[in-house]
């Protein structure tokens, strides 16, 4: 049977108007409604059809917005986000949006939950407001909120912190920036730079010098892989023959790519987990304790394990353990370990603020310069963030540029400038790629939506979300589906907030996506990353969206930011990927009644396999919204060179 | 065939028919024939049934004893009825819980080794299949995607664990990542239709459409007893149930957001859970009945061998004294 579109009163671009057009002839709406008979399994219908004529079998039609908005109060505590947004209705509601939608200026509610974070001591209070899992998406929509914690911890100066909360709530970063350098009194001293000593030599001095200084501290794997990272970026150099070679041919980092020392183009081959001797040598190396994994898929033997579970409490224990790892991106860490922090975009902001207190608080040791020694406790915090959680190519992204803007800082810059300069690069950076990039992509996209849409997404997606919210405030009348899929069931989170917001929603699951996709006409879909050619690299079952979607003929839009865009080439969903929590598939959070595997967990045959993302092949997509603009997935590697590439960043 | 011993019953009635109606056309002829070679319809057999005031006298009563032949007739005639629907429906079941181990005889032919099955959802005739290569010593892998919402994709892994295939499960939104590696897709099937489509558990459609996309064959395992003879006409709505959203959604969780007390209509969220999915015949590479494969264009042909012309509309019949 031939999927059904009814016939739709598209204007064929073509065809030219000749003559006297009305201008003011209203679009017909599409008849979705002849083709199905009036009696149907949906729920009651509404007595009267809502203003516009969709009134479909399987999606109730919309009630009128204003009905929605007097009966529907602020919800009971569980939603505490969605009173604060009812308040604001301008303010853009994202879950990573550090400081628009918490501080915003008319809203009173943050100064009790601010009031309530600084009591922390010791604890993960953070934990324990953020409730349950399914809240998880609340917190990660505080990650400015936890970083303003962190200093808190870390400066100890709480009239420096009420300071700054004032100058936070204009909502400018760069006030923070500022704040960050009337506290900085540290002397500069150390931060001179010394005459250039021919550069293989003072590397490797200071490789050296590193390592005896960790061993010295008694902590002997950061150092190592201080110093394994600090390899990395001299790499093409072969100038260190004190560490072992080994190191130099093994590249930890997902996504980092090569320095721009480098003359080849090609991503550096990622680590190699199914050679064992390499793995060897990686665990002696880890911060975090990784366990053995049972019955691992082999086919999905060449990515690192999920190993969870015993890490948490042994990793909250080393927390006050000042060394090596700065407190803002240990949190950070572990909030990467339980999932706190979920979405490419939270997690590239979190770890870049973290970033960024760690630079206000570094001091160059005595004998080093700062770029190369700041340059080396980056990669080794990017090692720890990575033993944590395995880097999301936004994540890559922001690194490398961040790499690029250290190497790139002027001699001649004393160490408290180069500092405040980094931390204005990298809040222009969130500022910029983030930040505004979502605001354009939403109104590019909102021109896409038409009164009378039947729109469909999948899991939770920030920008989808920013971009509903705002087609809503500009008046249009749409019907939002929201698939989900286990284990991570984040639709439920954006379920809840779209409906605080007044849309009204359809909740289905991923089996059901056939059935929905007869009703809806445009689907929207976010992105962790797209690669080069066109693969749309997000969240596991996207990819079955778009193809269903494709097979009905619905139009499938991705909204991406372009910092996200990688070189990178990826023909399936195998060869990279992340694995989750195995245990997640096995068990039913929320039912009951499903416990069938309860006694199977160490069966040998049964494997259980939780991946993470998946690609969408680039023929499902017809379009990805950016902030450069609406492109064909064909024009992906067209930005990434133009644009990406040679840090024309900023 | 079953019900062929019953034909001595109804070429009498079609014998009495034609007395009464000497002239027949050739489409009656041509139906009497065929009633001769098939089963009787039940609706023919139930149509005939002796009704007091229009039964047709047989031949053999006659004379004064016509009142207590024809009672006794009757009585004879229901109880052979009775004896012979109640065969036939003995004989159906039959066939159900055999069916199994018929179709599993066929599975030596498809699955080799080394081989990578996928399945979703948990059947029982899969389940025989997949045990049967199993014993014949193929060794293959089977990815078992749970189903939500029932996950009885769990409840299969088990079964197949326990017999001793290496099985790994996995959610349902990571078939598509993962059929790029499997060989072969097997799945069990709720009701074939006429067309050779198929009304199988929510989510196969999707990945009907993802083996089709990977060039990976999609094969059905139907008893004969699930064949339908209808044609599907917008199945997903006419042909499905949907299952409470308690499945999906938990109540309490998400009562804030039911806005029942405004009065207006409908709550802002609403909530769908299908329970079947339908697969068009251009997906499906085969069929495996217990008669063998097929193709799912000849579906339509062993309709005739389980049902017969007259009952697929049944009509009332035109009741003369009722």
């Amino acid at each position: 049977m031939e999927p059904r579109r009814p016939s739709r009163a598209v204007i064929d671009p073509k065809v030219r108007q000749v003559g006297f057009i009305t201008p003011n002839a209203p679009p017909q709406q599409p008849v979705r409604t002849q083709s199905y008979p009036p009696e149907s399994n949906s729920p009651p219908l509404s007595e009267s059809p809502a203003s516009n004529s969709l009134s479909p079998v399987m999606i109730p039609p919309p009630r009128h917005l204003s009905d929605n908005l007097t009966a529907y109060r602020t919800p009971a505590v569980p939603v505490p986000e969605s009173s604060r947004r009812r308040a604001e209705p301008a303010a853009v509601a994202c879950s990573y949006d550090p400081s628009e939608s918490l501080f915003g200026t008319s809203s009173p509610a943050p100064s009790p939950l601010a009031s309530s974070r600084l009591v922390v001591d010791g604890e993960f209070s953070e934990e324990s407001w953020f409730k349950k899992s399914d809240s998880a998406k609340f917190a990660s929509s505080f990650p400015g909120g936890g970083f303003d914690l962190t200093t808190v911890k870390n400066v100890g100066v709480a009239a420096a912190v009420a300071a700054k909360k004032p100058a936070a709530v204009s909502g400018n970063e760069k006030s923070k920036a500022s704040g960050a350098e009337s506290k900085n009194e540290l002397p500069s001293g150390s931060g001179s730079k010394t005459s250039k000593v021919k550069m293989t030599k003072s590397e490797r001095r200071s490789l050296q010098e590193s390592q005896r200084a960790a061993k010295a501290g008694g902590n002997k794997s950061a150092g190592a892989s201080s110093s394994r990272a600090a390899k990395q970026p001299q790499q093409k150099k072969d100038a260190a023959p004190a560490p072992p070679s080994v190191a130099a041919s093994e590249k930890k980092g997902t996504d980092r790519p090569p320095e721009k020392e480098r003359k080849k183009d090609v991503p550096a081959p990622r680590m190699q987990f199914d050679d064992k001797s390499r793995v060897e040598k990686a665990k002696k190396r880890a911060v975090v304790n990784q366990t053995e994994v049972r019955n691992r898929v082999e086919l999905f033997r060449h990515l690192p394990q999920y190993e969870h579970g015993t890490q948490l409490p042994d990793l909250e224990s080393k927390f006050f353990r000042n060394d090596p790892m700065h407190r803002a991106v240990y949190k950070v860490g572990l909030q990467y370990l339980a999932g706190d922090i979920t979405g490419g975009n939270a997690r590239c902001i979190a770890m870049l603020q973290a970033f960024s207190e760690a630079i206000r608080d570094y001091t160059t040791p005595a004998e080093k310069t700062l770029t190369r020694d700041l340059t080396a406790k980056i990669g080794s915090y990017v090692s720890f963030l990575i033993e944590c959680r395995p880097l999301s190519i936004s994540m890559g992204n922001a690194i490398r540029f961040l790499k690029n803007r250290i190497a790139k800082l002027p001699l001649t810059l004393s160490e408290s400038e180069a500092k405040t300069s980094l931390c204005l690069d990298i809040d222009r950076f969130i500022n910029e790629k983030i930040i505004l990039a979502d605001r354009v992509i939403v109104r590019h996209a909102s021109t896409k939506i038409r009164d009378g849409d039947v729109l469909l997404t999948y899991g939770s997606s920030c920008v989808v979300e920013m971009l509903l919210s705002h087609a809503l405030e500009l008046g249009k009348k749409f019907h939002v589906v929201i698939v989900d899929s286990r284990p991570k069931l984040e639709g439920q989170s954006l379920l809840r907030r779209l409906v605080a917001n007044g849309l009204n929603c359809t909740y289905t699951h991923l089996n059901a996506v056939s059935y929905i996709m007869h009703e809806v006409t445009r689907v929207f879909l976010g992105a962790s990353s797209i690669l080069s050619n066109g693969t749309v690299y997000s969240r596991v079952g996207t990819a079955a969206v778009a193809m269903v979607a494709n097979a009905f003929s619905v139009p499938v839009l991705i909204c991406c930011e372009a910092y996200k865009f990688h070189e990178r080439v990826q023909l399936d969903s195998i060869c990279f990927n992340e694995l989750g929590d195995p245990q997640a598939v096995a068990k039913v959070s929320g039912r009951g009644d499903v416990n069938y595997l309860g006694s199977l967990g160490n069966k040998d045959n049964l494997q259980l396999l939780n991946l993470m993302y998946d690609a969408t092949p680039s023929e499902y997509i017809s379009m990805i919204v950016t902030d450069y603009g609406m492109i064909p997935p064909t024009s992906v590697p067209v930005i990434v060179r133009e644009y990406c590439r040679d840090q024309l960043w900023i | 065939m079953a019900g062929l011993n019953l034909s001595a019953v109804s070429d009498d009635d079609d014998d009495n028919d034609q007395d009464d109606h000497p002239v027949l056309s050739a489409a009656a002829v041509a139906a009497a024939a065929r009633s001769t070679l098939r089963p009787p319809s039940l609706q023919t057999l139930l149509e005939d049934m002796p009704d007091p005031a229009a039964v047709p006298h047989t031949s053999s009563s006659g004379g004064d004893s016509e009142e207590k032949s024809k009672s006794a007739d009757k009585s004879s005639r229901s109880r052979k009825l009775k004896h012979d629907v109640i065969e036939a429906v003995n004989e159906l079941i039959e066939d159900i819980d055999t069916c199994h181990e018929q179709i599993a005889e066929q599975a030596v032919e498809h699955i080799h080794h080394n081989e990578v099955i996928l399945t979703l959802g948990s059947s029982r005739t899969v389940l025989e299949f997949l045990y049967a290569a199993k014993e014949k010593k193929r060794s293959f892998r089977v990815f078992v995607a749970e189903g939500a919402p029932r996950y009885q994709g769990h409840l299969l892994a088990k079964e197949l664990v326990a017999r001793g295939l290496q099985t790994t499960l996995i959610t349902d939104s990571a078939v598509f990542a993962m059929i790029s590696r499997v060989n072969m897709v097997i799945v069990g099937a709720h009701a074939v239709m006429a067309n050779g489509g198929v009304i199988a558990p929510v989510g196969l459609n999707m990945v009907a459409l993802a083996a089709q996309r990977h060039a990976v064959p999609f094969v059905v395992l139907a008893g004969s007893h699930k064949l339908c003879p209808l044609y599907p006409h917008n199945p997903e709505v006419l042909l499905n149930e949907l299952r409470s959203p308690s499945e999906l959604l938990d109540f309490g969780e998400f009562s804030d957001c039911m806005d029942f007390g405004s009065g207006s209509g409908s709550p802002l969220i609403h909530v769908v859970n299908p329970t079947f999915d339908y697969v068009p015949p251009k997906l499906v590479s085969l069929f495996i009945t217990d008669t063998g494969g097929h193709n799912p264009s000849y579906m339509y042909r062993l309709i005739a061998d389980y049902y017969s012309a007259d009952d697929l509309v049944l009509q009332r019949k035109a009741a003369a004294s009722n």
